[in-house]
């Protein structure tokens, strides 16, 4: 009997049903404490940009909520560097906009505050989002006052291999990117280049980072996101740098 | 049908001790003699990829535990209603949905590990300990056995596993568990004085080597010779 086809299809099609009701009821109950974690997670990407990991690592979730609402505001703006009202840039999902042709993204821009002064900018964060050797790449680089100087950088990845391409999450290698500039002489947009091979001594060059062995093209992937995400911002970068320009006159 | 007169001949008998000899040695085998790593070689994959740092060795230790024991179980009590023909894939449904719940968990309430195993959690379907455990034993098992008999099994298979983390973070990190023993050993000797680490030990192949080396270990102590 056990061993007749209806006996089969019965069997499977009732194990079927109850593996599904738990999965599902499982993702219900589940889901709102994963969409908290989610967002606790971005917030924790975007002030990994401009405070140390291990700081951000000895709060608790309420401590980066509540120094997260304290300390940062965010803005939207388009190609043109122009603010869109009425979105919150929280909400805007870079991995989904990433889809669509650069002139019709929304580009969120999230600003430092200085403890205690909330109207002086210490710094801008900018999303980074673009492809490595496996999937996804993504990050967050802060921009000091001057607007060229990179005063941090935290990046993730979906699946970059162990070990090799998937150390971009180490903080080494993001704090090489530390001090960089994004501009060069004549005012042209160059970012950094992460280089190939590991172990050279890049401190003197303004636009180039020591790469990372065996991950050439993961350390190529983040630096065509820095290129294309810095190039996107590009205008809105350009006019913070020349309203202090003048404001320093 | 003789696995049912067998456990027929077996239920007229006295109960059998919670943990009596043949119980034990259910637990304790795949600890050292039978071990699914180093004997088996079975769930290399998941051994070299997770084991960089001890962390998330150890959620995915606990993961593989609950999987194994909880697939075992689930498989044992539904052994005999299970069509013989599409046995894999009725195993492969429970294991997968055991998976997506460790995931799901993990994603609500510890979202770095997540992070961090993401891929590897999946991946413990395809552990070949996993389906290798229900195969060989959950199918003609009770299922208290079946779960002792998984436990023995992941924790064989966690020891090893979390051994070879120990090595590759303290090489590789200078660090257990996160905390930076190389960096305070270098300060007892003096501002100058900098214990290197190994980056080969946060490849893979350190893994690979630490691997090695305890294989070679435990088959010098055990006289194990595969045949």
């Amino acid at each position: 009997m056990q061993q007749s086809n209806t006996y089969i299809i019965v069997f499977s099609v009732v194990l079927t049903i109850i593996l599904g009701l738990l999965l599902s009821g499982t993702s219900q109950v589940l889901g709102p404490l994963q969409q908290e974690a989610i967002a606790l997670d971005k917030k924790k990407q975007i002030l990994g940009a401009v405070i140390s990991a291990s700081e951000i690592e000895a709060m608790t979730p309420q401590q980066v909520n509540d120094f997260y609402a304290n300390r940062i505001s965010a803005t939207v703006v388009d190609l043109s560097g122009k603010e869109i009202s009425g979105i919150e840039a929280e909400k805007v999902e870079i991995a989904k906009d990433y889809k669509r042709p650069a002139d019709q993204r929304q580009y969120p821009v999230f600003m430092f505050h200085a403890e205690g002064n909330p109207e002086a900018v210490e710094s801008y964060i900018f999303p980074l989002y673009g492809a490595g050797l496996w999937d996804a790449i993504w990050g967050y680089i802060a921009l000091e006052t001057d607007m060229n100087t990179i005063g941090g950088i935290t990046l993730a990845h979906a699946s970059e291999t162990p070990g090799l391409g998937a150390r971009i999450t180490e903080g080494e290698v993001q704090s090489r990117y530390v001090g960089k500039k994004i501009f060069d002489e004549s005012g042209a947009l160059v970012a950094v280049q992460m280089q190939k091979g590991e172990g050279k001594d890049y401190s003197a060059d303004a636009h180039k980072v020591d790469g990372m062995s065996g991950a050439t093209i993961t350390g190529n992937g983040v630096n065509n996101m820095l290129k294309a995400y810095l190039g996107h911002y590009e205008a809105y970068i350009k006019s913070k740098s020349s309203n202090q320009a003048v404001a320093g006159l | 049908m003789s696995t049912e007169t067998l456990e027929k001949a077996i239920e007229n008998k006295p109960a059998e001790p919670l943990f009596s000899k043949r119980r034990k040695k259910l637990v304790t085998d795949p600890l050292i003699d039978d071990n699914p790593i180093t004997i088996q070689v079975l769930g290399i994959c998941s051994a070299l990829a997770v084991t960089t740092q001890m962390k998330p060795t150890l959620v995915m230790a606990i993961s593989v535990i609950f999987v194994v024991a909880m697939s075992n179980f689930v498989i044992s009590l539904m052994r005999n209603t299970i069509p013989s023909r599409v046995r894999i894939i009725v195993q492969l449904a429970v294991v997968a949905t055991l998976v997506t719940l460790v995931s799901e968990v993990l994603k609500a309430f510890a979202y770095d590990m997540y992070k961090e195993l993401s891929v590897f959690i999946g991946l413990i379907i395809t552990n070949c300990i996993v389906m290798g455990r229900l195969e060989a034993f959950a199918l003609g098992n009770k299922p208290y056995d079946s779960v002792l008999d998984g436990l023995g099994s992941a924790l064989g298979y966690s020891w090893i596993i979390l051994t070879v983390a120990f090595f590759r973070e303290l090489w590789g990190s200078g660090s257990v568990f996160g905390i930076p023993v190389f960096d305070y050993v270098s300060s007892l000797f003096g501002p100058d004085f900098k214990l290197a680490t190994n980056g080969l030990m946060v490849t893979p192949v350190g893994a690979f080597i630490i691997l090695g080396l305890i294989v070679w270990v435990q088959r010098t102590k055990t006289g194990y010779v595969e045949h």
